[in-house]
């Protein structure tokens, strides 16, 4: 553990990245205790500017307040990155699992369904999906995970393929091992560490996708949401570019340090891939 | 006295910060001469590959540096000239031969093509002259069909005659040092010993001078004249091979030549005559699956083990021998049930195990276990040695305390220390490793064990230590064995009764003294007769127990 974390804190833009993230985390943390109120309450003079009226961030054409909607956003973000990612990992994990590891007519029909689903436009496939299921939190969730998983599959997949066929692998047949414990005990701790860097990855996408869902109004009517509060904002753009700015500044910034962290634990847990310069 | 081309001089080449030790080659001094062939023999990690690299200028730069000292190669210093004159003199003056020719050539290019651009970037002359002298080239290789050839891609070619066009490409342009970096290593021995031969000749005929890495003494005493013994980047020892072969002087040389594997056969012991194992008729056939999108198209298989059938006698070594693809490593596999075999009988104990499904199969796991061939791919690397070994006897129904403690002793009477139990796999050495991996093959108390090739991925003096631990383990627990290798003289150490296999067939079977004295397969005697180093007479066979070779630190092999 020390030495995964020497090798990780060597990259600065990792650490960097975990600081930020560590960040946004603590922010959604305390959002209930810094705005104890509802977000979506009108709180005072619409079309604030930042700093004044008591507002920090400004309000929106209703009075509501950004620097709240932020704090209140970043949960539902952290929430929905992790648990449709989650989900996904837990998915594509079961479908790359069995058709790397019997291969033949299984690998060839699960492959099949798993490019069903890669042929469709992720982003188009989870807004039809959360429209006909009604958006609500669940259903984003869902959606998300419905158009993630199908990489994770893909990766597991190949790495049970190269794994199976090695000695120790083989060994563990010869000890008359049930395929089930090779494949969970023997296989599967060996390619964690490309999972966890696809799965930290795929956190900032699924945080992505669920703000453009809330941009085009499918987001859950009850959360607040940084894609809702910029599509709240956006007609406004030019008399108050607030609204707008500071979610997508959250936004952008979560995802960015999301990506360096996976960038990060890519470095640190492919230590051969380490030299590149 | 012929000319002296090649002069190292107190050579120190620097390992990067946190590596096991600050330099690979410590104060190197070597000359070669015109004409000579002169081997750096040594076990993985003594630096004599490095030594090669840093005579083409090719250290990975900048992690490994020539800290200081000189390589005086015609006058010029290697070390200090420009980049443009280093590149103009590897290739033309002095060029190089890799271990393995299949990475060393580039796949999409022709052969043609890649000899071609050595005389593009060192000579000026006209495309059709270029294209002769590479048939030319290509003849003296002694390549059959140089036209056909020329217009070839590397992977049409086998590996020998790819090893032959690296040769063409490197000699093109007569250079006056040839570097082999074990360029037969990877190799079977009946295309060694034409390389060998091969290297040789256009030695004589080119005066060329060669520099020639190898860890195998049978090889230096076919083609060096002079040796030089390295260990952990120091020359122990240098000499004539006459001299180094017959009467080295250093310990570890003395070592090492001890524990090459000799050429003498073992004599069969006594054995019972009871059977323990009996192979009818296996067969197994590669391919002819069916594709998603493959209807209609022809089917490609190959026939990997055909109607193999044997007897391993209890108490007995059975060797099964034969070079890469001769289907000796499938055979062992189906033996044991890891591969589907097509069709065939294999009887322990009165059952046909070719007859049992995976559950009816589960119990008849313990009875045969196997040893695999390369110890860092057959342990896993995240589960800790202790339960690695004890994970068998607990699938097969121990209490986990039962199964401890058997892998406690078992660590012990492999010969390793006792805090092994609660180490991960990546802290040990290859030879440690493969003791790991015998007792989790005796966890389960074996009748019968297969080794798949166990010490071709180890150093010599290591393959002579795991060599006699497979010997005394199988006296002290009644052990059978069937120890595949292709190597003649690991064979003739440890085997009592040979099978040749080629093609998938087994050619010839026999006791491995008689097999040795009069092969009767044309083939049987072409293996024997390629193997290297017969000209070299070896004093009487050291006892190896007494032949202790300097302690090995706990983690040197592993990178």
């Amino acid at each position: 553990m020390a030495d995964f974390w020497e090798r990780y804190s060597r990259s600065r833009s990792a650490v960097l990245g975990l600081v930020i993230l560590g960040l946004v985390i603590f922010m959604a943390g305390i959002a209930n205790l810094v705005f104890p109120e509802d977000p979506f309450r009108l709180a005072g003079l619409p079309m604030s500017l930042p700093g004044t009226n008591g507002f920090l961030l400004g309000s929106d054409t209703l009075g509501r307040d950004v620097a709240a909607g932020i704090a209140h956003g970043a949960k539902t973000s952290i929430l929905i990155g992790l648990v449709a990612t989650l989900a996904s990992i837990f998915i594509g994990l079961i479908f790359g699992a069995f058709a790397g590891y019997y291969g033949g007519r299984i690998d060839d029909l699960l492959m099949r369904i798993t490019e069903v689903f890669q042929t469709i436009p992720s982003f188009v496939f989870a807004i039809l999906l959360v429209a006909i299921m009604k958006p609500s939190i669940e259903s984003i969730v869902i959606a998300i995970t419905v158009v993630s998983w199908p990489g994770v599959a893909r990766l597991v997949r190949g790495e049970f393929l190269s794994l199976k066929n090695r000695e120790f692998v083989q060994a563990c047949h010869t000890l008359g091992m049930s395929d089930f414990r090779i494949m969970l005990r023997e296989i599967l701790p060996n390619c964690l560490s490309p999972i966890i860097v696809i799965g930290s990855l795929m956190v900032a996408t699924a945080i992505l996708i669920e703000s453009g869902l809330a941009f085009l109004g499918l987001g859950d009517p009850n959360i607040m949401s940084w894609g809702f509060q910029i599509g709240a904002g956006r007609t406004m753009l030019r008399s108050a570019w607030w609204i707008c700015t500071f979610p997508g500044i959250a936004i952008l910034v979560t995802v960015l340090s999301i990506n360096l962290v996976g960038e990060g634990l890519n470095d640190a847990l492919n230590p051969r891939l380490r030299e590149r310069n | 006295m012929s000319t002296k081309l090649l002069s190292i001089r107190d050579l120190h080449i620097a390992l990067p910060s946190g590596a096991d030790r600050d330099y690979a080659v410590e104060e190197l001094n070597l000359d070669l001469v015109e004409g000579e062939t002169l081997c750096i023999v040594g076990e993985s990690g003594s630096g004599k590959s490095l030594t090669a690299r840093a005579v083409m200028g090719l250290l990975p730069a900048p992690h490994v540096r020539v800290e200081k000292g000189e390589i005086n190669f015609n006058g010029e210093d290697i070390v200090k000239i420009s980049y443009d004159r280093l590149r103009e003199i590897r290739g033309s003056e002095i060029s190089m031969i890799f271990q393995e020719p299949m990475t060393a050539l580039n796949p999409v290019m022709t052969i043609g093509k890649q000899i071609d651009e050595v005389f593009r970037f060192h000579v000026n002359m006209s495309s059709k002259e270029r294209v002769q002298r590479s048939l030319k080239l290509l003849d003296d290789v002694h390549l059959p069909d140089p036209e056909k050839i020329i217009s070839a891609y590397p992977h049409e070619l086998s590996g020998g005659q790819r090893q032959r066009a690296m040769i063409a490409m490197a000699l093109a342009l007569n250079p006056k040092i040839l570097i082999a970096d074990e360029p037969t290593t990877a190799l079977d021995v009946t295309t060694q010993a034409q390389i060998l031969k091969l290297i040789k000749e256009l030695q004589l005929s080119y005066n060329t001078g060669v520099l020639f890495i190898t860890h195998d003494f049978g090889v230096v005493a076919d083609i060096a004249d002079r040796v030089v013994v390295m260990q952990e980047g120091r020359i122990v020892e240098s000499g004539t091979v006459k001299n180094i072969l017959n009467a080295p002087e250093d310990h570890y040389t003395q070592g090492l030549i001890a524990a090459v594997p000799r050429l003498n056969p073992r004599e069969a012991r006594t054995q019972s005559g009871e059977i323990a194992l009996e192979v009818r008729g296996l067969n197994k056939v590669f391919g002819g699956e069916r594709r998603f999108f493959g209807f209609g198209l022809p089917q490609r298989k190959v026939i990997a083990v055909k109607d193999v059938e044997f007897d391993l006698r209890r108490g007995e070594t059975l060797g099964v021998v034969g070079e890469s693809g001769s289907g000796k490593s499938t055979l062992a596999r189906c033996v044991i049930r890891l591969l589907e075999n097509d069709g065939g009988k294999i009887m322990l104990e009165g059952v046909d195990l070719n007859g049992l499904n995976r559950a009816e199969m589960r119990p008849w796991r313990a009875k045969i276990q196997m040893i695999f061939q390369d110890p860092f791919a057959s342990l896993n690397p995240r589960i800790k040695v202790g339960d690695i070994i004890a994970q068998g006897p607990i699938i097969q129904g121990n209490s986990k305390d039962v199964a401890r403690e058997r892998a406690r002793e078992l660590i012990s009477i492999v010969g390793l220390d006792e805090r092994a139990f609660d180490r991960y796999p990546h802290e040990f050495s290859g030879g440690q490793r493969q003791r790991i991996g015998i007792a989790r093959a005796l966890a389960l108390d074996p009748e019968i064990l297969i080794a798949d090739e166990p010490v071709s991925a180890l150093d010599v003096s290591i393959q002579a230590q795991i060599l006699s631990l497979l010997d005394d383990i199988r006296d002290q627990m009644n052990l059978s064995m069937i120890f595949i290798t292709h190597d003649l003289r690991v064979a003739a150490q440890i085997c009592d009764r040979l099978a040749v296999m080629r093609y998938g067939e087994i050619v010839e079977t026999g006791a491995t003294a008689e097999l040795f004295a009069a092969p009767q397969h044309s083939y049987t005697k072409a293996l024997i007769s390629a193997v290297p180093g017969q000209n070299w007479k070896q004093e009487a066979p050291v006892n190896r127990a007494i032949v202790q070779m300097p302690p090995v630190e706990p983690s040197s092999n592993t990178v």
